[in-house]
């Protein structure tokens, strides 16, 4: 009795073992298939309706008291391009900086930092959430996105907005950051393109001399070193064809979760 | 497999004890739980620390953080801070064998991740398909939990429960299990740890998971705040987590020790046989 009842134990060990490796191989074998990463991602899709079903157009990102800024507002990512049409620019405090709106626009247009400085602005503490799990506050200031795109005039084809960065991705510089968001977003009164952190010039760790802002969606949507706007009705032919330098890599499009 | 008194008592003595959408619904939460716990240590892995409060940045030491770090030989070195108190985890936290058997800088290991290498955009994936299983199957459980009648019948203790409540944690103690009719009876200890789960931990690691989408955070401005902020939610979303795994290490003991067999038979087919009042030996 005693010995079938430990036989019976080891076995029943042995199994749980042995399925639970199993599980996790079969988990990774299946993460290189096409299919299942593609099953999977169906979920971003139900989430994102989900999301824009029950939540008003222009709902508020949280916005927080100068009490909860972080005492460093961390860096990810590229902390100084590696662009010599960047350096030059940055050598001279970007007195030279133009951003550019082009594509499906009525008006495209060219603006240096001091005429988007002397447009009207905004101010927001907000909470910056990385994909990675981590948070920073801080408080930005910049012109509304929104205001850039009613002077540009988005033509009716116009469905996404494609954010084109100076930071190289790669060693030999063939890869650019860039991002995109639909015109939802882009017309949100916290989208800006921001020019001061913490009440002074943007550093270039955090994306001088423009960084995008997308309150409700995740760090990797708020492009950083922007340097031209377009406007599009698809991303299909841009680069991996995902909407963005991560999304080619695998991240979600929709970064509200 | 068989004992003499099983054969003996089969097969009148089975009965129903698990409707099929029941144990459908179990197994789907099985692996939906499973697979969001294995992902869900592959996404902490990313940034391997716990905070309390909105931020990560707030100059408070982290509740919990998993850090490697090169001692003096070069020799990678894992290190698990509680509250700051260092514990050194070499094998298991912070620095573990990646795939071809090296040591690597990871916070939990290959063998408890999904993917088992380190690639968040992939468990982002796993996480968040599953996430509407579990979801899904826990709205529908519930509705039908409430329109079977399998909550007030099976679930909501009774008084006379609540009055064997000492007598039960004696009998835990023990591992003395009821036989008969009583047997067809979850009882009070039962009872309130599938209570607290249904209601309690499986709620609460949805609700702090949600909290985390900046998304969501705009539906109403600071209703992140009853968890303290957005990294107190991900503290919680991540003991709530481990609790639910101590909650299935209890639940899969009882299981093996009120009669292994009998327990899986009866989440399979549904049929579970009552165990004799005479017999001493019940089938373990």
């Amino acid at each position: 009795m005693q010995s079938v009842d430990s036989d019976r134990r080891r076995f029943l060990g042995r199994m749980l073992a042995a399925s639970g490796s199993l599980l996790l191989a079969g988990c990774d074998r299946l993460s290189q298939t096409e299919w299942l990463p593609n099953v999977l991602s169906s979920a971003e899709k139900l989430t994102q309706a989900a999301q824009k079903l029950i939540m008003p157009r222009n709902a508020m990102a949280q916005e927080f008291s100068p009490a909860d800024i972080s005492p460093v507002f961390r860096s990810n990512g590229t902390s100084n391009p590696n662009n010599p049409v960047y350096q030059a620019l940055a050598a001279d405090s970007f007195k030279d900086y133009q951003l550019k709106i082009s594509g499906l626009v009525e008006h495209p247009a060219a603006y240096t930092l001091a005429e988007l400085k002397a447009l009207p602005s905004r101010s927001q503490i907000t909470r910056h959430d990385c994909v990675e799990g981590w948070s920073a506050i801080g408080k930005w200031q910049g012109v509304q996105l929104s205001q850039l795109l009613q002077r540009a005039q988005p033509l009716a084809g116009a469905r996404y907005v494609v954010f084109d960065c100076f930071d190289p991705m790669d060693a030999q510089g063939t890869t650019y950051y860039y991002e995109s968001i639909d015109l939802d977003e882009a017309y949100h009164p916290q989208t800006l393109l921001a020019y001061a952190l913490n009440d002074a010039d943007l550093p270039i760790k955090n994306g001088a001399p423009i960084r995008l802002r997308v309150e409700r969606q995740l760090g990797y949507k708020m492009a950083k070193y922007v340097m031209e706007i377009r406007l599009v009705d698809s991303f299909d032919d841009i680069a991996g064809g995902k909407g963005g330098y991560w999304e080619d890599r695998g991240y979600e499009w929709f970064a509200g979760i | 497999m068989s004992q003499p008194h099983s054969i003996v008592s089969t097969p009148h003595s089975l009965y129903l004890r698990h409707t099929l959408t029941i144990r459908v619904m179990h197994w789907i939460n099985v692996l939906a739980f499973s697979l969001l716990l294995l992902s869900g240590l592959q996404i902490f892995n990313a940034y391997p620390a716990l905070n309390w409060g909105k931020s990560s940045y707030n100059g408070q030491t982290p509740l919990l953080q998993i850090d490697a770090y090169r001692d003096a030989h070069g020799q990678l070195v894992g290190v698990t801070r509680i509250g700051g108190h260092p514990f050194e985890t070499t094998g298991v936290l912070g620095v573990s064998a990646d795939a071809s058997g090296n040591p690597s800088a990871r916070a939990f290991p290959t063998w408890i991740t999904v993917p088992g290498t380190q690639w968040l955009a992939m468990a982002r994936r796993w996480h968040f398909f599953f996430a509407w299983v579990l979801v899904i199957n826990g709205v529908a459980y519930l509705l039908y939990a409430l329109a079977s009648r399998h909550l007030t019948r099976d679930l909501s203790p009774s008084r006379r429960d609540w009055r064997s409540l000492g007598q039960s944690i004696r009998d835990h103690v023990r591992f003395r299990h009821p036989r008969g009719e009583e047997a067809k009876r979850y009882n009070i200890l039962q009872k309130l740890a599938y209570l607290s789960v249904i209601f309690g931990l499986f709620p609460l690691v949805v609700v702090a998971g949600l909290a985390m989408s900046p998304g969501l955070n705009a539906l109403l401005p600071g209703w992140i705040d009853v968890f303290g902020g957005r990294q107190s939610a991900r503290t919680v979303h991540f003991i709530a987590a481990w609790a639910l795994v101590v909650f299935v290490f209890i639940h899969v003991f009882e299981v093996m020790v009120s009669g292994l067999w009998n327990n899986l038979r009866s989440m399979i087919t549904g049929r579970y046989r009552v165990p004799n009042k005479e017999a001493d030996h019940a089938e373990r």
